[in-house]
């Protein structure tokens, strides 16, 4: 075990442990662009550096190990002078557009120009200009608005393991995009939207279905409907409306999603939704109200009891019903009406 | 799955077969990808060279159908050079002998005539598992959907008892399910023979404690399975059918059958929306979605997550549970609940493996059952220390080949699976607009070579003939699929279920043979 002292307050952790592990422990937060557990440390975007009582210069707290005796400030005014020089600097290259930007109060940036009071940038000059990449179904890549901290390419490349994105050219040029620059939609990417989900800043957006902001939503968490991995994740709420799916890190999915549970709600509030019970009378499906459609389920029952027997009844269950509905689906067809017939498509 | 999914990322091998895992179950395709880049082996067994195969250190693009011949020659080597885990076979399992009389045949040169492959990539892949300090084994419906599918499961677990590698970390048999519940649906015993908890409804002791609980009189005589009731149905055994959240018209074999099934019966249906089946239906009730209703669904890995309510289900629309309760109420059953975790409460008094999970524990992170007690952590990996039977026994199980070919009208092998946009029969995905510009219609994949003797090109429509009906289809033409082998997805109603077998079962588990089955391609004129 390593003990060391962030901010005056003592703190213990493992061998191995970062110094931004070991504020994290404590609560004290250090802020970060580039850092996620799940990617070898790169350290590019160095916002996270604090100050290390006897070291030359200030340290990168999200790569550099936490030591033994270590003492450290994560707030000094050297700290805050040089996290506000690369907040000058990224804001020489960043459209100031966040009245219209959708990544507003999700935003790493915004955040941290309104904590260290950026305003605007001191420098002058040569502005980058990309045109937008408009072609993947569900999600956009604004290279004006990013700010390199190669986020979605690690997402890509070391946790999705599905490596469509990359650095592109050098210096001013560098960008994001795909191995031979023939746009997302003509990549490999399949739309899994996990870099989106980690971009610090405006640059990947989901492509929305109407207008929202992250304040406005309220989060449940919730489990994917879709296949039996079972990922965690957050609905953004609106109005009675699923905006958008968020990954949670759960047991099972470790923060990622599949285009199905990312991008695929929109039949949730589909306007073909069933609203009301349909009978067949004439021939033809037509609306009733639940006690109508209860008798004539009941009466059925009844007379097929009646005249065949509980086992001329028969019911498939739902794989993807809660362990609820089918748990009360089967205490119906067993214990109410009499009958072992009940399954389900597991086999299919 | 006897492991979880953290857990089988461990493994010095993976054995992957008849899973299309980065389509079908694509957080764990990206997990084991992940593994393999760091260093960990990987065998594929498939008849498509999938996205996995890329990955594999060995990749057997097998015939399909040929699955336990595969396995029988795997323990054939293992055995012949002597890579079995002696002390695990003499200390926890039973039936070895027989078992080696068995596949002693089933040599690589043998066996790679039946499933057209290399006789030295078996012996490849039969090493890489056989000499791995843990090696795990992912399947799915590509071994499953057989005629022979529960046969091929045990030759799986021969292979993982042969070498040691059940009840421990990095090892274990692990089927992926399709769907988010299936193994809640299982837990519950939406299955003909078992209550919850896949307690025997045949089990005298068994049906008395649930008549004691629900407070009625129970049957023991085990129920009809999906494909048995179409046919009783037609044989006017059965005269009502209750569907819940199914969609048989396009999920189940040999789509005609179905259909006459579901004119004939009165039939219920509870979905979402008008589904194919809902619309022979006579009467159709509304269902709450996942995220308009609280509960749980268990995953792949038996663990029992949270579902939340995040939105008001649209007009009169009620959860399923509400439904049955009504309904059973109608029936003149009392038993009432004011809310799903009170449904909970009852499943964990009933079902041994869930009476230490509540709602309260399940606030933070889900539970892997089995799950006892309170205090207990839950299970992730099943079987460590032994099997679950006691001794795990072989069982020695010879290849037959599939009755579906070998017809000369009908030479052509189709099997069938899912793509990675879309889902079952697409009534959830098929709402979004994006997933159904990238997967907008159904297709057949075939190889460039039988297309050029067809005189098929890419894009083209072609009519595909089973002996149980016919579609047309427009052909993707691609190498993924070898010459004689074609691929539909499943999902959409103009697709493979029109083609495939409906009438002959896994004797065991009576899953139809829906992976083989014999066609005839051509042009359309
Ligand atoms: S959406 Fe997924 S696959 Fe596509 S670039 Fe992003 S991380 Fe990679
Ligand atoms: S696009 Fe976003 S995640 Fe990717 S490098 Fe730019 S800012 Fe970082
Ligand atoms: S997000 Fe994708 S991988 Fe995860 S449970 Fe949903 S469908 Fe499965
Ligand atoms: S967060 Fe530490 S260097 Fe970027």
């Amino acid at each position: 075990m390593i003990n060391l002292k962030i901010n005056g307050f003592e703190v213990q952790v493992e061998q191995g442990a970062t110094i931004l592990q070991a504020a994290e422990k404590i609560g004290i937060k250090i802020p970060t662009f580039c850092y996620d557990d799940r990617f070898k440390p790169h350290g590019s975007c160095r916002i996270c550096v604090v100050e290390v009582e006897g070291a030359r210069s200030l340290m990168t707290a999200c790569c550099i190990p936490a030591s033994d005796g270590m003492v450290v400030q994560t707030e000094s005014e050297a700290v805050v002078e040089a996290r506000k020089e690369i907040l000058d600097l990224i804001l020489a290259n960043h459209p100031l557009d966040c009245l219209t930007c959708e990544q507003a109060g999700r935003c790493t940036l915004q955040d941290l120009c309104y904590q260290y009071d950026m305003e605007e940038t001191s420098y002058d000059g040569k502005r980058k200009s990309y045109e937008k990449d408009v072609s993947n179904e569900f999600y956009t890549a604004d290279q004006t608005k990013c700010i390199l901290c190669g986020k979605c390419v690690y997402m890509c490349s070391q946790v999705q393991n599905t490596d469509a994105l990359c650095f592109v050219d050098r210096g001013f040029e560098t960008h994001i995009g795909t191995p031979f620059e023939q746009g997302i939609a003509e990549s490999t990417c399949v739309s899994c939207g996990n870099c989106v989900s980690v971009c610090p800043v405006g640059a990947l957006m989901p492509k929305r279905r109407e207008k929202y902001r992250y304040w406005e939503v309220d989060k449940v968490q919730t489990t994917c409907s879709y296949c039996g991995v079972g990922c965690q994740m957050e609905l953004l709420v609106k109005d009675n409306k699923i905006m958008e799916v968020l990954p949670v890190k759960g047991h099972c999915n470790e923060g990622l999603l599949c285009v199905k549970g990312r991008f695929s709600f929109d039949f949730v509030s589909h306007p073909d939704r069933l609203k009301k019970p349909l009978i067949r009378k004439n021939g033809e499906l037509q609306e009733a109200t639940w006690d109508e459609a209860y008798d004539v389920i009941v009466n059925k029952i009844k007379e097929v009891k009646d005249h065949d027997g509980p086992d001329a009844v028969a019911a498939f269950s739902s794989a993807r019903g809660l362990t609820e509905d089918n748990y009360l689906m089967t205490k119906m067809m067993r214990a109410v009406i009499g009958t072992n017939n009940v399954d389900h498509c597991a086999r299919l | 799955m006897t492991n979880s999914i953290a857990d089988i990322q461990t493994a010095d091998t993976m054995f992957i077969t008849g899973s299309n895992t980065t389509e079908n179950h694509p957080v764990i395709g990206a997990q084991l990808k992940r593994a393999v880049k760091a260093g960990k082996k990987l065998i594929v067994a498939d008849p498509r060279e999938i996205e996995m195969a890329e990955y594999a250190d060995v990749f057997l693009k097998i015939k399909p159908g040929t699955s336990v011949a595969l396995h029988n020659a795997m323990m054939n080597v293992i055995l012949e050079e002597g890579l079995e885990d002696k002390a695990y076979i003499q200390n926890t399992t039973e039936g070895f002998d027989e078992l080696k009389k068995v596949v002693e045949k089933y040599t690589p040169e043998y066996v790679a005539d039946i499933c057209e492959v290399d006789a030295e990539d078996i012996r490849k892949a039969a090493r890489l598992y056989g000499e791995a300090g843990t090696a795990t084994i992912i399947y799915c419906m590509g071994i499953t959907q057989h005629v022979t599918g529960t046969e091929s499961v045990m030759t799986l677990s021969n292979l993982a008892m042969l070498t040691g590698n059940l009840g421990k970390a990095g090892g274990g048999v692990n089927p992926l399910r399709g769907q988010n519940n299936v193994q809640g649906a299982c837990d519950m015993g939406a299955l003909p023979n078992v209550f919850t908890g896949y307690q025997p409804v045949t089990n005298e002791a068994i049906v008395k404690k649930f008549e004691d609980a629900w407070g009625v009189k129970l049957s023991d005589k085990p129920g009809l399975t999906i494909t048995d009731t179409v046919k009783a149905i037609e044989e006017d055994r059965v005269k009502m059918l209750y569907v819940f959240g199914e969609n048989p018209m396009i999920s189940d074999p040999d789509t005609k059958h179905v259909e006459k099934a579901l004119k004939k019966a009165f039939v219920v249906v509870q979905d979402l929306f008008l589904t194919e089946t809902a619309e022979l239906a006579d009467v159709v009730l509304p269902a709450a979605a996942y995220a308009e209703k609280d509960g749980t669904f268990v995953n792949t890995e038996r663990r029992v997550q949270r579902v939340r309510k995040a939105v008001d289900a649209p007009g009169e629309a009620k959860p399923d549970w509400v439904i049955f309760m009504e309904i059973m109420n109608r029936l003149g059953y009392e038993k009432q609940y004011k809310d799903a975790e009170e449904v909970f409460e009852e499943i964990r008094q009933v079902t041994p493996q869930y009476a230490g999970i509540s709602y309260e524990r399940l606030e933070t992170k889900g539970i892997a059952w089995p799950c006892p007690t309170e205090e207990h952590p839950g299970t992730p990996i099943l079987h460590i220390g032994k099997p679950a039977r006691g001794a795990g026994l072989f069982k020695a199980i010879e290849f037959v080949e599939s009755e579906e070919l070998g017809d000369p009208e009908y030479p052509l092998v189709l099997t069938t699976g899912r793509i990675l946009y879309q889902y079952h029969t697409r009534s959830m995905t098929g709402k979004t607009e994006g997933i159904n510009k990238i997967a907008p219609e159904s297709y057949i994949e075939m190889n460039p070579e039988l297309a050029k003797k067809k005189g098929i090109k890419d894009g083209d429509v072609v009519k595909v003939k089973s002996r149980r009906g016919e579609v047309q289809i427009k052909a993707k033409v691609t190498d993924r699929v070898e010459e004689n082998v074609l691929f539909i997805p499943f999902h959409w109603s103009e697709g493979a279920n029109v083609l495939t077998n409906g009438e002959v079962f896994d004797q065991f588990s009576k899953i139809p043979g829906l992976k083989v089955t014999g066609i005839n391609v051509e042009k359309l004129a």
